[in-house]
């Protein structure tokens, strides 16, 4: 019989343990790897390709939030961060951290809603381990995923191929989960905000097929749109130049950045990605990823150019005309008093 | 107080913004001198470099943060004494997100949480008096800074405080108006300015007919403008206008939001709780009528009334921020300004919230005409 609540005993390797993963994981994660629950999965033999392997770790505050939850989170999040190599993810672990007192049948939420990503995604989770942490050393449930896929022969993705007049196309309108998390710490309740928590990887995978010469790719999760574009413009040695009025936002994501003092261009995001191809390419990229792409409504976003000698790395054109440099965040986006 | 909509349409439009730039061009060029006019607030500040303004001014025309940025003219002694009371073993303080990565004589709020002191981070003092409801057996001490904006906010959460008894909650009273500190400014000798973009925030509040004393004392002259683009920029242009036409006067650019009296009714809560008092700012020193305290009759709410040690203070060695709020220099002439002095790890207090001189010069300027 399954308990109410975790318990300690749920993480001493013995019986409670094994009741936790029969009952709330396994009915929903269920596949012949999974099911042995050897220490290991063995699995087929890989396609043919380079390996791509990505691991991160969810400590979402609240774990559960409009669109999604740190289930989902804990999927999505490592599916992309693996089909931004221009892989194909094939299989996932997971691992879940529980606080002591956390309700069982929100565990097993959040183990149905890493199935359903799965399942959107196209991948398996073929291994996992469950931990308990006493209360107050945990906050519910914090999850650790780790993810394989391979990139095709032939693919090669990354920052080392951008050139200067790339063009930036975005997948969709940016923002949507950090302001939902931040909504929902702030207790400002939206009928129409909802996480972009969505894997994307079907959708970089029609952006090869439909011909395009992606030159690199990555998604705007923690610290947004502002951190992914200084990273790459670091690297690249190039600068990239944001059109302010081209990028999507949503006014209700506006709206709570206006009202918690937030930049829309520093909230992370869980379902879109930014594609770099040739500017020739740039049409083609925003039309396959209008049918394909979460969220729906991509657009061509920025370029890049040679950086002067001193100048900013990113730099974006406002709306109202002007220039200025995009900075990275410093510590996290306080909110300001007045 | 922000609005939920963005006033875009009109007033970010670039056909009408380019318009104003035109405008300013040619009243810079009757000028025929580099004129300088101080932005009060800091939400301008903020305003002015996020829309990338400054760069669509004529080079004659420059615009100075002023002292309206709340975080920045609170002192470290202020600090000092919340640190202080946050070592008591029943309180728990209670700030805006802002004060957490400001300078004091030791650790910031932020070093002070990671070592395991009860600071919580709230939106609105009354998040405050919700914590205090839910915890019965601490004392939530609020760090009530901000200027006339966030008194009214303060004085409401005491309100419900006293109407719900909910005895455990405390403010550190630090709240600041600025009319004082203006006027100090005004009558600074090394302060080389042609006028004033006021506060409309805080015009909202106290009235547009507040600031006449700039234009009949000193003979400043002054635009209350709003916090979209073309806002900023009309009143810049305004400005310009009463400079080449030698007038000096308080113009009411927001209207639409902004009477000469203000609101009264946020006017009577304020005065209900607060009375005038001399208070420290980071740079000027003590003010005369400059702060609010508590009135005597709200004593048991007035967290400065707690016995605490206090260190010596500490200013930062070097740290100009005194002279930057003073618009006597800029950022750069400051000898830590990215030396030593970065949002990353800020000396002074302006370098730390996005409003503050220095940081809005560091994220939007230090990189010059090659942006």
């Amino acid at each position: 019989m399954t308990r109410p609540t975790i318990l300690m005993g749920h993480g001493s390797g013995g019986r409670l343990t094994t009741e936790l993963i029969r009952t709330a994981f396994l009915p929903h994660l269920d596949n012949p790897f999974l099911a042995v629950l050897s220490d290991a999965a063995v699995l087929p033999e890989l396609p043919p390709g380079r390996p791509a392997l990505s691991t991160d770790a969810f400590v979402v505050d609240p774990p559960e939030f409009p669109g999604g939850d740190v289930g989902r989170l804990a999927v999505c999040g490592t599916v992309n961060d693996v089909a931004m190599a221009g892989a194909r993810p094939l299989w996932l672990t997971l691992a879940v951290i529980i606080e002591e007192g956390t309700p069982t049948e929100f565990v097993e939420r959040c183990a149905r809603s890493a199935a359903t990503a799965a399942e959107e995604a196209g991948v398996q989770v073929v291994a996992g381990d469950t931990k308990v942490v006493a209360k107050g050393a945990g906050d519910a449930v914090f999850a650790i995923s780790a993810g394989l896929g391979v990139v095709p022969p032939g693919r090669d993705v990354g920052d080392h191929r951008l050139e200067s007049g790339d063009v930036l196309v975005c997948s969709g309108p940016i923002g949507d989960h950090g302001a939902t998390i931040m909504a929902a710490r702030h207790g400002l309740d939206s009928d129409t905000l909802t996480s972009d928590a969505a894997p994307v990887n079907h959708a970089v995978e029609a952006l090869f097929e439909a011909g395009i010469e992606v030159r690199s790719l990555h998604d705007p999760t923690r610290g947004g749109l502002k951190s992914v574009t200084n990273e790459v413009a670091d690297r690249s040695g190039l600068r990239i130049v944001l059109d302010e009025a081209a990028i999507p936002i949503r006014p209700q994501v506006r709206a709570v950045c206006d009202l918690l003092g937030l930049d829309p261009l520093g909230l992370a995001c869980e379902g879109r990605f930014l594609s770099w191809v040739p500017a020739e390419a740039a049409d083609s990229t925003v039309r396959v990823l209008a049918e394909t792409a979460p969220g729906a409504a991509p657009a061509a976003i920025g370029r890049m150019e040679a950086r002067p000698s001193g100048g900013a790395p990113v730099v974006l054109r406002t709306r109202t005309g002007g220039l200025r440099p995009l900075d990275l965040l410093s510590g996290t986006d306080l909110p300001r008093i007045c | 107080v922000r609005t939920m909509k963005n006033p875009d349409h009109v007033l970010s439009d670039p056909e009408v913004l380019r318009g104003l730039v035109d405008e300013i061009t040619s009243l810079a060029n009757r000028v025929g001198r580099p004129v300088a006019f101080m932005e009060v607030c800091g939400t301008h500040t903020h305003a002015v470099a996020a829309a990338g303004l400054r760069r669509m001014l004529p080079t004659t025309v420059r615009l100075i943060s002023g002292p309206g940025c709340p975080v920045c003219v609170t002192p470290v002694t202020y600090l000092d004494r919340a640190l202080a009371l946050a070592e008591l073993p029943d309180i728990t303080l209670a700030s805006f997100g802002d004060l957490m990565r400001v300078p004091s004589s030791t650790v910031t709020l932020e070093e002070a949480r990671a070592r395991g002191r009860r600071i919580e981070i709230v939106y609105s003092p009354r998040d405050a008096v919700n914590l205090a409801r839910k915890n019965p057996d601490r004392r939530i001490v609020f760090l009530a800074v901000g200027f006339e904006t966030t008194a009214p906010t303060i004085a409401a959460a005491l309100a419900e405080a006293e109407a719900d008894r909910v005895e455990n909650f405390l403010i550190l009273p630090g709240n600041k108006i600025m009319p004082p500190p203006m006027a100090a400014l005004s009558a600074d000798p090394d302060l080389n300015i042609a006028g004033y973009l006021l506060p409309g925030h805080v015009a909202v509040i106290s009235g547009w007919e507040s600031f006449r004393f700039l234009a009949e004392e000193h003979g400043l002259a002054g635009a209350v403008v709003g916090f979209a683009p073309a806002d900023v920029l009309r009143g810049v242009a305004d400005l310009l206008r009463q400079t080449v036409e030698g007038r000096c006067e308080i113009a009411n650019l927001y209207g639409r939001v902004v009477d000469g009296t203000g609101n009264t009714t946020a006017r009577t809560l304020i005065e209900r709780f607060f009375e005038p008092a001399t208070t420290e700012w980071r740079g000027f020193g003590p003010i005369d009528g400059s702060g609010l305290g508590l009135r005597p009759e709200w004593r048991h709410r007035d967290a400065e009334r707690i016995p605490v040690e206090l260190p010596d203070p500490v200013e930062p060695v070097g740290c100009r921020c005194g002279e930057v709020l003073r618009g006597v220099v800029d950022p750069p002439e400051c000898p830590l300004f990215d030396a030593g002095c970065t949002p990353d790890a800020p000396v002074g207090a302006c370098m730390v919230s996005a409003e503050g001189s220095c940081a809005a010069w560091y994220r939007h300027d230090r990189y010059g005409e090659v942006v």
